[in-house]
């Protein structure tokens, strides 16, 4: 009685603190989960009273997201970061070393409830991994010494602000700048040019520097901008993309740790172009260690006028930025499931148009724009459009951040102007032996050698920033088949192609890579990543495919070598569909058994 | 010309056989169809061996050791496998037991029933070991055709066989679809 | 003079008003586009994709895309069936279909789409879920075996009867229909058969328990004439053979 009051009072206290308000529901819940380790169903009840909606509704954002609990977790929660360069990093040894000296089954709870190990999509710590999570804060550069002392540290109750630091250290990793990493920005810059100048002027310089999506994307930010500066409504919204769920990228997470005030200034300015007075910073869950410092980062500004009402002393120019904690869940990188969750929901993408740019977050114009992209734009507010547009290509003016990891000796954050040859970049890095490079993540495109010459941008070959190198001595199938799993886990679930065909293709690569496979699944895949590709609702499951698809095609070896010389092999293991019935009887004469000798036999 | 005639066999693996009492329902029709094709191992012939054929007929789906071993040697044998209903083609109600471990299945025939003396269950060698689920027969094998039904109705077995025999793509009319 | 504005349904002419999108301005010209999800009674949702036709080389949802004047729409087309019928067959394997075991079966629009698009299989290896039945209720059942995840209850629930009933929860492959109370079960709810969610399942996951198989298997509304032909089973009075209880 007593320990259930408790837990209605805590929920009360941070309800509250958060004005009771639904839109705040994903913020509340990670509160509540921060402490009591996951949500019961009791506390949902709770929180759903105190919100005035129904328990179903909270659950189903509880259920959605990978970070929320509803079932009992450790008070330690160790995830490590499952993509495949922490995979290349050795995570596996690691992982299962980990849970054994623990005494815990990995995705398990320890009997006391003291610890969890699991694992979880990339965490954005490629270039210093093998990389984990505890209790959301991210760990680097993880090694077995390293894991005995964090057992030690576990076992004795250590609270995590008592941990050493460098476990917790995330460093840069800056490998080359250009015009956005590399010159200096004095604070304000962007802000006095826009009051200066106007928001027209300043719309100006973003249509003359050419600026386009840096997510990946492409669009045409100035064009955004103008759509929501044009849209009818009093109230408008400006939203940073900082979902950076992408395998294998991790740009953002240096640009928000190092260059905080250039996104907030370029959020700023284009708050003022398009007449909005409130902005979000929609933060990956798995970057909640640097929340505290880019809180810190608001305040300096608005102390020093930058930020909040009067900002540089007029009265009209008001503008404020909150931040927006993710749960773990890609498919919010997608810019309307990204406002559906920012408005407490589950990330499910929206039925478009209408665009964001006319109905966003809580229905009102709304630009979405990714990091980079803010960063950018505050330069091309103090630079000028032509100063950004002097760099790049035809169609892809300026530079691109490209998050290099794999094999390479120098993984970390590199800025080319775009045009630059993938080529060049393995030169730059260090990749020497490289087979074939995932670009843009696994949503992009796997690219083999014959491909090298390409050169990075929009009218080649566009990306969001993610570039890993897999040399000569890696199995180009491990990977596909860890970005089809990751795809099955990160799917939304609202459409049919995508809800279905991830987990359909996932069982053809398993079954491939585990050499059941035949010509026929190679074809079924095609088939399969078509249907996929042209029928699914959002981006998530229109690329789920891509790296099957362009795998077969660029790295037809990896897939052939591995196959059945028949004509077609079962869906399933049959000896060990067998395996209840023996146990159940106690059978173990040969017609117990459908082994390969026996299959091999009776199959044409 | 007796020579060229087609070899059939047909076969019911986990079915209730309806889907061969409905190849029954062709009544006069079986006629025709005998003038056109020979059947080999099938009920119908009550043969246990089966030979060389062009086409196979499967009913039922895949639920134990022996129906494996039945659907290999057909596929191995027929030069088309064709899946006749709705147990083939998905597991059909025999399938409903996928919802359950095989282990509560199992003990809830053999061991929980009233007045049981020294319930167990069987071992017998003699006895097809089972499944933990029943699978349709696409998944263990290549099939060229499906028919569906429970059962395909006799104008659809008709319309199917006669089209396949004349070489033609099969192609039924709306009222001979159904998976009911 | 002010024209109508105009796109083109695999050919035919199709009028439109602005803001139609194809779905809509192809059932005012009583062109039938196959759909699970869509019913013209709710806002478009969107997640079936069977309504998937070809916009000027792209496909696109009918029953979410604006219609624009001078569209190339092609729905019936080789290329666009054979990803309806694949869609169709991932709802298939997805679920738990047993056609020969539901009372639905010859009224059920999932089961008549698949007639429509040639699907004579599922194809794809079955997932088997297990789900379970709900029977709590003094009326009604609920099968969730058989659920598309369409959200149809769920909107009709909500928008309609005010009752908020529904939810659907979990991600991905995980997602699932719920029933809105602590206990998730029916007969805890003020749910009634003549509930507007009673009457928009285009599957058999929400049924009667007190009328089954009053019209024969073989005589039953898809069982002589095809869907595009008939219409929804949503949209027909009992007397034609559709389901609805009021």
């Amino acid at each position: 009685m007593a320990e259930s009051s408790t837990l209605a009072q805590t929920i009360r206290d941070i309800v509250q603190r958060h004005q009771k308000l639904p839109t705040r529901l994903l913020q509340i819940l990670r509160e509540v989960q921060d402490r009591l380790t996951w949500l019961s169903t009791e506390a949902i009840n709770v929180v759903a009273e105190e919100l005035g909606i129904s328990p179903a509704k909270v659950r189903s954002v509880a259920e959605f997201y990978s970070f929320l609990y509803t079932a009992p977790r450790g008070s330690y929660d160790i995830l490590f970061s499952d993509n495949i360069t922490d995979r290349m990093l050795g995570n596996r040894e690691l992982l299962h070393y980990l849970a054994d000296r623990l005494g815990v089954a990995i995705n398990g709870t320890r009997a006391d409830g003291r610890v969890s190990v699991g694992t979880t999509s990339c965490t954005g710590m490629c270039d210093q991994g093998p990389a984990a999570l505890v209790n959301g804060y991210a760990l680097t550069r993880l090694t077995k010494p390293r894991l005995d002392r964090i057992v030690e540290l576990v076992n004795a109750k250590t609270p995590l602000e008592q941990w050493p630091r460098e476990f917790f250290e995330v460093v840069s990793n800056i490998r080359r700048a250009d015009i956005l990493l590399g010159r200096h920005f004095a604070d304000g810059a962007a802000l006095r040019a826009v009051l200066k100048r106007g928001p027209e002027a300043i719309l100006e310089e973003m249509v003359k520097s050419g600026l386009r999506g840096q997510g990946g994307a492409g669009f045409k930010s100035a064009a955004k901008w103008q759509s929501c500066r044009n849209a009818p409504g009093e109230v408008k919204y400006v939203v940073c993309n900082a979902d950076e769920g992408e395998p294998g990228t991790f740009k953002d997470r240096v640009l928000m740790q190092d260059y905080a005030d250039l996104v907030f200034e370029g959020m700023t300015v284009c708050g003022r172009v398009i007449g909005a007075r409130q902005g979000f910073v929609y933060l990956r869950g798995e970057y909640r260690y640097m929340v505290d410092a880019l809180k810190a980062t608001l305040q300096r500004r608005r102390e020093a006028g930058l930020l909040g009402a009067a900002i540089l002393g007029d009265a009209s120019f008001e503008f404020d930025i909150d931040i927006h904690l993710g749960a773990g869940a890609y498919v919010c990188g997608e810019e309307s499931a990204l406002i559906e969750s920012l408005e407490g929901k589950h990330g499910v993408p929206r039925i478009r148009p209408p665009f964001p740019t006319t109905h966003g977050y809580l229905n009102k114009p709304t630009v979405v724009n990714n990091v980079e992209t803010f960063a950018s734009a505050a330069k091309i507010a103090v630079e000028g459009g032509n100063w950004f547009a002097s760099r790049g290509t035809a169609e892809s003016k300026g530079t691109k951040l490209l998050s290099l990891s794999g094999d390479c000796e120098r993984p970390g954050i590199y800025e080319y102007p775009f045009g630059v040859t993938v080529r060049q970049v393995l030169e730059d890095c260090g990749a020497r032996d490289a087979q074939g490079i995932q670009m843009a993540g696994p949503a992009g495109h796997m690219i083999s050698a014959k491909l090298f010459d390409r050169r990075i941008c929009f009218e080649d070959l566009a990306t969001g920033g993610s570039f890993m190198v897999f040399d000569q001595r890696r199995d180009i199938l491990d990977g596909i088949r860890n970005f089809a799993h990751f795809f099955v886990h990160e799917s939304c679930g609202f459409c049919t192609p995508c809800r279905v065909g991830t987990s359909l293709m996932r069982d053809l690569v398993d079954k491939v890579h585990t050499g059941h496979g035949t010509r026929a699944d190679l074809e079924e895949m095609r088939k399969l990543g078509q249907i996929m590709r042209v029928a699914s609702h959002c981006g998530l499951g229109q690329t789920a495919p891509n790296p099957v698809l362009d795998s077969l095609d660029q790295f037809p070896e990896s897939y052939e070598r591995r196959l059945r010389s028949t004509a077609f092999e079962p869906a399933f293991d049959m000896n060990a569909a067998l395996e209840q019935a023996r146990w159940l009887t106690g059978r173990t004469d040969p017609d117990a058994y459908l082994d390969e000798e026996i299959l091999s036999r009776a199959m044409p | 010309m007796i020579e060229s005639k087609l070899k059939v066999a047909t076969c019911s693996l986990c079915g209730c056989f309806g889907c061969h009492m409905s190849l029954l329902d062709l009544d006069e029709r079986l006629f025709d169809l005998a003038e056109k094709v020979e059947f080999d191992r099938s009920p119908l012939t009550d043969l246990k061996e089966l030979g060389e054929c062009d086409i196979g007929i499967i009913e039922g789906g895949i639920a134990n050791v022996e129906n494996v071993h039945t659907l290999l040697e057909f596929r191995a044998r027929c030069k088309i496998l064709i899946a006749m209903g709705a147990c083939a083609i998905s597991g059909g109600i025999p399938a409903m037991r996928n919802h359950y471990e095989l282990k509560d299945c199992l003990e809830e025939s053999y061991t929980r029933g009233i007045g049981l003396v020294d319930a167990q269950i069987p071992n017998d060698p003699e006895i097809p070991l089972l499944l933990d689920q029943v699978h349709p027969i696409h998944e263990v094998v290549k099939i060229d055709y499906f028919l569906p039904g429970c059962p395909p109705s006799a104008d659809t077995i008709w319309t199917f066989v006669t089209q396949l025999l004349a070489g033609q793509p099969i192609a039924l009319p709306y009222t001979q679809i159904h998976y009911d | 003079m002010s024209e109508e504005p105009r796109f083109t349904l695999d050919g035919r002419t199709v009028p439109f008003q602005d803001g139609q999108t194809i779905m809509a301005a192809a059932l005012a010209a009583g062109i039938y586009i196959p759909h699970l999800c869509f019913n013209p009674e709710f806002t478009p949702h969107g997640s079936c994709r069977v309504c998937l036709v070809k916009v000027n080389g792209r496909m696109q949802a009918s029953c979410t895309t604006p219609a624009a004047a001078g569209q190339v729409v092609q729905s019936e087309i080789d290329e666009v069936r054979e990803i309806r019928r694949g869609l169709l067959q991932m709802l298939f394997v997805e679920g738990n279909h047993v056609c020969p075991a539901c009372e639905k079966s010859g009224a059920c629009q999932l089961q008549a789409v698949a007639y429509y698009v040639g699907m004579l299989a599922p194809h794809y290896t079955h997932f088997y879920p297990r789900r379970p039945v709900d029977a709590s209720h003094p009326d009604a059942l609920i099968d969730f075996n058989r659920c598309i995840l369409c959200e149809l209850c769920v909107r009709a629930s909500r928008e309609v009867d005010g009752k908020n009933v529904f939810a659907v929860q979990g991600r991905g492959i995980k997602a699932h229909l719920v029933v809105n109370t602590p206990s998730g079960k029916l007969g805890a709810t003020d749910f009634s058969l003549s509930d507007k969610a009673a009457q928009v399942c285009p599957t058999g996951t929400i049924l009667s328990k007190h009328s089954g198989y009053e019209i024969p298997i073989g005589q039953r509304l898809y069982d002589r004439k095809p869907i595009n032909v008939v219409g929804d089973v949503a949209a027909l009075a009992v007397s034609k053979g559709g389901r609805r209880h009021d």
